[in-house]
């Protein structure tokens, strides 16, 4: 029987083609669903597609032309920097918040921890969707909570527009980006913060370590990595925002000075029905997040050899 | 920040009042934040049982004095919930159910044989599951109308499949990797084939990853609004989040009833929370596994 085991050993080995066989269904789906569409978006955003080419014409190539049509209208550099912009907002205050939250679970009685976690849990849980009505309805001009409290401390809040004005929308769309976002941080983080033991923390302080420098000497090396990963998380997550945005925009506000990449492709395909350029767009983004994404992959393949 | 260290000095050794009352300081702060977070669910609920009178009222109710469910009876007298919870739960069947199957066989695959091309689709997997849905529903729009698939189950469930399909094998790759090898090579010792060895002692301990998984797809797929919102454009075929997003839609031009909105949304996240509570650990350390271990 051993020797029979030790003929089998080897056979994992040998060229075969049942691992193959196994990711066939995986890789037809993608192919079909992920894979055709991104070559059909690269080979239309080099072609003229507009309105005559949905009704059946055919899309004359015309090169970089979608590209450069993007590149020199100020309107694209607009929604790219706003985009880049909103992204780096959300994601530092959700990092600065969610360490914050695990710090303070850290420090906290036990009861109170467990309260803490689950109304995270509870915002965490909550669909984007559902999430958007709800703050649409806290953040509502004539009944909404938010105007009734401002006012109610003396503040000319009564019957205020918070979507109507570009910044003010914005404002609205980061705080409720960062209430979706920081359960994940603060879970993770405080996952790492589990992970600094104890002794080690007596030892130093026996040593003579002030609290500041156990925090910076210990605390923050060993939770570095975690950070790290979260927040290219966040910033991955935080440069697609389309829901919120577009939820936003419907509740009613001014969409070409709200737009964001994603609702600006949105806008691209289905308003103007110009799919080249609307391709091109896409393309960049895709490019954009596959740049960002590559440490987070190169550190997960890590993760996958060991 | 120095409190962190201040709270494990107080453990360890002997409690000052000093450092009691900064214990007690910081959960009054933690008190604080928990219920400023949780506020906008909490609003949901409240709002939920409340009549429009009520809600529109110069001075809100913090309480659910008075309320009743008449909300949420209007929201399924309004006829649109049940159609649309159909869709949504129709094409929740399928693609659990084919990603699990997918990924099942794909993270097999991955963790228990080394193959050429292996480490290709791993970066594959890893990458596609990057991939935002904005930089591609034009083209998956084009795709199913080009094929008469615009507003179907199948279409929106092929796409659902293969955008989920990548995180679910990252995830089953993990549990299937934690089963040891030689608990199937010592149950060939004992004479089962290395189908039986698989079917008999490797399925059912992989059955909580298998949950766990399909779960998460399930989620994924509920809550998933963009891709809905392009390839299902009739009302007729919307599902739940298309259907709760019509309400909103509403506000911008006549009156909205906040009350029936408070109550689809509630309808709507309640299963999801009920969910999530499963399978919230599991994703966090899917998502971070590499970082938190230690």
């Amino acid at each position: 029987m051993t020797a029979d085991l030790l003929t089998k050993r080897p056979d994992r080995r040998r060229i075969t083609s049942v691992p193959y066989a196994l990711i066939v269904p995986a890789v037809a789906v993608l192919v079909l669903a992920m894979g055709y569409p991104l070559v059909w978006q690269l080979i239309t955003s080099t072609q003229q597609f507009g309105l005559a080419q949905q009704f059946g014409q055919a899309a004359p190539f015309v090169g970089l032309q979608n590209y450069i049509t993007l590149a020199t209208d100020p309107y694209m550099w607009t929604v790219v920097g706003r985009s880049l912009l909103f992204c780096a907002t959300c994601a530092a205050i959700t990092m600065v918040i969610g360490t914050l939250f695990a710090l303070l679970m850290n420090v906290v009685a036990r009861w109170v921890r467990l309260f803490l976690q689950i109304t995270l849990l509870l915002a965490w849980a909550m669909p984007v969707v559902a999430a958007m009505t709800v703050w649409t309805w806290l953040f509502n001009l004539r009944s909404g909570v938010i105007n009734w409290m401002l006012t109610a401390i003396g503040l000319p809040f009564h019957g205020h527009n918070w979507l109507i004005e570009p910044l003010s929308f914005f404002a609205v769309a980061v705080i409720i980006v960062v209430w979706m976002s920081v359960p994940f941080v603060a879970f993770s983080i405080y996952a790492g913060l589990t992970q600094v033991s104890e002794e080690v923390m007596e030892a130093a302080s026996i040593d003579g370590a002030t609290a500041r420098q156990r925090f910076f000497g210990i605390t923050v090396p060993m939770i570095r990595p975690v950070i790290a990963i979260v927040l290219l998380l966040q910033v991955i997550w935080d440069l697609r925002v389309f829901t919120q945005i577009k939820l936003l925009q419907s509740a009613g506000s001014v969409k070409s000075e709200t737009n964001l990449l994603g609702t600006y492709i949105y806008q691209l395909g289905t308003g103007s029905s110009d799919f080249g350029l609307a391709s091109a767009v896409s393309v960049f983004v895709l490019v954009l997040t596959i740049v960002i994404s590559a440490f987070y992959v190169r550190s997960m393949l890590k993760e996958d050899e060991s | 920040m120095t409190a962190t260290t201040d709270g494990r000095v107080a453990r360890a050794s002997r409690p000052r009042p000093r450092i009691r009352r900064s214990k007690v300081l910081y959960s009054i702060v933690g008190v604080v934040v928990a219920l400023i977070w949780v506020f906008p669910v909490y609003w949901m609920l409240n709002s939920s049982l409340l009549s429009n009178v009520v809600l529109q009222e110069a001075t809100p109710s913090f309480l659910p004095v008075g309320g009743s469910f008449a909300n949420f009876t209007a929201v399924f007298a309004g006829g649109t919930f049940f159609p649309a919870l159909g869709m949504s739960v129709v094409i929740a069947l399928i693609v659990v159910v084919l990603c699990l199957l997918f990924a099942f066989l794909a993270a097999l695959a991955i963790s228990r044989f080394r193959f050429r091309g292996r480490k290709a689709f791993v970066l594959a997997v890893l990458l596609i599951q990057m991939l935002p849905a904005e930089g591609l529903f034009i083209a998956q729009y084009k795709l199913l109308s080009s094929v008469g698939l615009l507003n179907s189950v199948i279409g929106i469930s092929v796409l659902y499949t293969a955008s989920v399909v990548p995180f679910t094998i990252w995830m089953l790759r993990g549990f299937v990797a934690g089963i040891p090898i030689e608990l199937e090579e010592a149950a060939m010792v004992d004479g089962l084939s290395r189908t039986q060895a698989f079917l008999r002692i490797t399925f059912p301990l992989l059955a909580p990853g298998l949950v766990a998984s399909g779960v998460y797809a399930f989620l994924q797929v509920w809550n998933e609004f963009t891709i809905a919102l392009v390839v299902l454009p009739d009302n007729s075929s919307a599902t739940l989040p298309l259907w709760l997003q019509g309400f909103i839609q509403q506000s911008a031009s006549r009156a909205t009833d906040w009350g029936q909105v408070m109550a689809a949304s509630t309808l709507v996240a309640v299963p999801v929370i009920i969910f999530f509570l499963f399978v919230q650990g599991r994703m966090t350390s899917g998502l971070v596994s590499g970082a938190v271990k230690g």
